[in-house]
């Protein structure tokens, strides 16, 4: 069984008018179904309202299906019993660092998902402190989270995060509010997070380059899935990609545009260097 | 604008009255105050003077910090002062023009009442200089736990609470940012007039309030997605404990309590 199990979900957004009667609706996401495996890291990309957010509010039971169903671990988020369960199960992060912190103290922050679900308060210290050292964080323990720069304030919500022992964060662009110094930094805690401790990791982004790396990418253009492979293949369908308002990484870009002028460069290069290491080939 | 806001205005330090249990000062300022209120002799303020004395020198705050709370509160003292001056009319007659007159004991209790209004502001702001926000609303939320049998919501106005100081930073931060953008575009904050002044400040708290919304149900979604659901079955990584030295405060203030009723009741002039 896969750690998270989408069967084709709908969801609808409706706008009300003022006497509270449905005057239109958006469908942000159409037949979706994916499973995802545990242990795995998952980007899922796609442009401004193509439905990734959305899918990422499922998965942690915020929003609830208007057809299909989503199963984490198993657990249905239709069953309002078992939310807290699949909450502490699938951790999430959002885009904003300043909206979602709670406390003024960074430790505090931490403990405040512990606390939620009851952890008694000797392992609440223990997970905090494991927490911080997870993310790199202990030396800012006592700071207040207003003095911190945006990828640390992000890595400290991942923190509070991985301190209710989750075995998947869903991170909904948790870099677009940071300079590329404090991408950087989310993206390669999220890698040891992913390595070292297992953690399921669904980044959804709409940077190309943040998911490279990535087990498996999947595209979403107007509340479909429209590719879903490993990235090398993914981006081989560069005009495919183009036609759905999403770049590619530059050095499958330009290795693209080789191809179409004649030279015989391979598909899926995503790196600088893995051109660099095509090309030399080719020249020989 | 928030400058003002002396809560959450914690002066560091180590000192035993910065270890006491919050709801042991929560109370110890509430005995105080009403100590205040039941004293009607100058001996019982000069004891309670003391005594608040005593307990800023072991705080170890020092006094400029705490008298900056008196500032704010001058002119109520000012108005308090003169109506009892020109109102009272006991003792012996003192100066005479035109209407009015000012007797002995109108000044005696202008003193009073003046001194009074400020024991009361310096006691209740060394609370607040010794007790850090987090602490001060744990400690009401623990104090008034009682309340919760008359179904009180206590648990979520000690949260609505510690929220809205987390975010008094932020949203002057935003105020600021909001501010200058308007001036960049032509806006003027210093009009003269009070309703202009209040016209033009229009433009300035439609945007933040509209981004203090946003804020806030991007905040309850992250407090959902992190499994908050209220004060039951919640832990606390730093619950609040009764130590040695809060017995022994509570020991000091009832004494000092029973000081100032026997006082009260002490049949002498002075």
């Amino acid at each position: 069984m896969a750690l998270i199990d989408i069967l084709h979900l709908f969801h609808s957004f409706y706008r009300y008018d003022e006497s509270g009667s449905v005057s239109g609706t958006k469908a942000a996401l159409k037949d979706v179904t994916l499973s995802i495996e545990a242990g795995s890291f998952v980007a899922v990309l796609g442009h401004n309202g193509s439905g990734k957010s959305t899918l990422a509010k499922h998965i942690n039971a915020l929003f609830l299906p208007s057809k299909g169903d989503v199963k984490v671990n198993g657990r249905n988020t239709r069953d309002a019993g078992e939310v807290l369960l699949i909450r502490r199960d699938a951790g999430m992060v959002f885009q904003n660092p300043d909206n979602q912190m709670i406390a003024n103290v960074v430790e505090e922050e931490i403990a405040f998902g512990p606390e939620n679900i009851g952890v008694p308060t000797e392992e609440i210290w223990e997970r905090v402190g494991d927490a911080l050292e997870r993310v790199g964080m202990t030396a800012y323990r006592m700071h207040s989270p207003d003095r911190l720069s945006g990828g640390q304030k992000q890595r400290v919500a991942i923190a509070g995060v991985v301190a209710m022992k989750p075995q998947c964060i869903i991170l909904d662009e948790p870099t677009a509010m940071l300079d590329p110094m404090g991408r950087r930094e989310v993206l390669r805690t999220l890698h040891e997070l992913n390595e070292k401790e297992k953690i399921t990791i669904l980044l959804i982004t709409h940077h190309m380059d943040e998911t490279i790396d990535a087990d498996r990418v999947i595209v979403m253009d107007d509340g479909e899935v429209v590719l879903d492979d490993v990235p090398s293949v993914v981006f081989s369908h560069v005009e495919e990609l183009r036609s759905r308002g999403l770049d590619v990484p530059v050095a499958t870009q330009l290795a693209y545009e080789l191809r179409q002028k004649g030279l015989e460069l391979p598909d899926g290069i995503l790196s600088e260097e893995e051109f660099v290491e095509a090309y030399l080939k080719l020249c020989k | 604008m928030f400058k003002d806001i002396t809560l959450g205005q914690y002066y560091p330090g180590e000192s035993v009255i910065h270890k006491l249990d919050p709801r042991t000062k929560l109370s110890g300022t509430m005995l105080f105050l009403i100590s205040l209120f039941i004293n009607d002799k100058f001996i019982g303020l000069g004891l309670a003077f003391l005594f608040l004395m005593t307990m800023i020198k072991i705080s170890g705050v020092p006094l400029r910090f705490i008298t900056r709370g008196l500032k704010g509160i001058f002119l109520i003292v000012l108005i308090t002062v003169l109506f009892s001056v020109f109102y009272v009319d006991s003792g012996t007659l003192l100066v005479e023009f035109w209407v009015f007159k000012i007797y002995s004991g109108g000044l005696a209790n202008a003193a009073f009442i003046a001194l009074r209004i400020m024991l009361l502001v310096i006691g209740s702001s060394l609370m607040t200089l010794t007790t850090t926000p987090t602490r001060l609303t744990d400690g009401l939320e623990k104090g008034l736990r009682f309340l919760n049998v008359i179904h009180f919501p206590v648990h979520a106005l000690a949260m609505i609470m510690s929220i809205a100081l987390r975010f008094i930073p932020i949203l002057t931060q935003e105020m600021n940012k909001i501010m200058k953008a308007q001036m960049a575009r032509g806006a003027d904050f210093e009009k003269r007039g009070f309703l202009r002044r209040i016209r033009g400040y229009v433009p300035l708290l439609v945007p933040l309030i509209i981004s203090a919304f946003r804020r806030a149900a991007d905040l309850s979604q992250a407090m959902d997605a992190r499994c908050y659901h209220g004060g039951k079955g919640r832990t606390k990584m730093k619950p609040l404990r009764y130590a040695r030295r809060d017995f022994i405060g509570y020991l000091v203030l009832f004494s000092f309590l029973a000081a100032t009723i026997a006082i009260r009741i002490m049949p002498c002039g002075c």
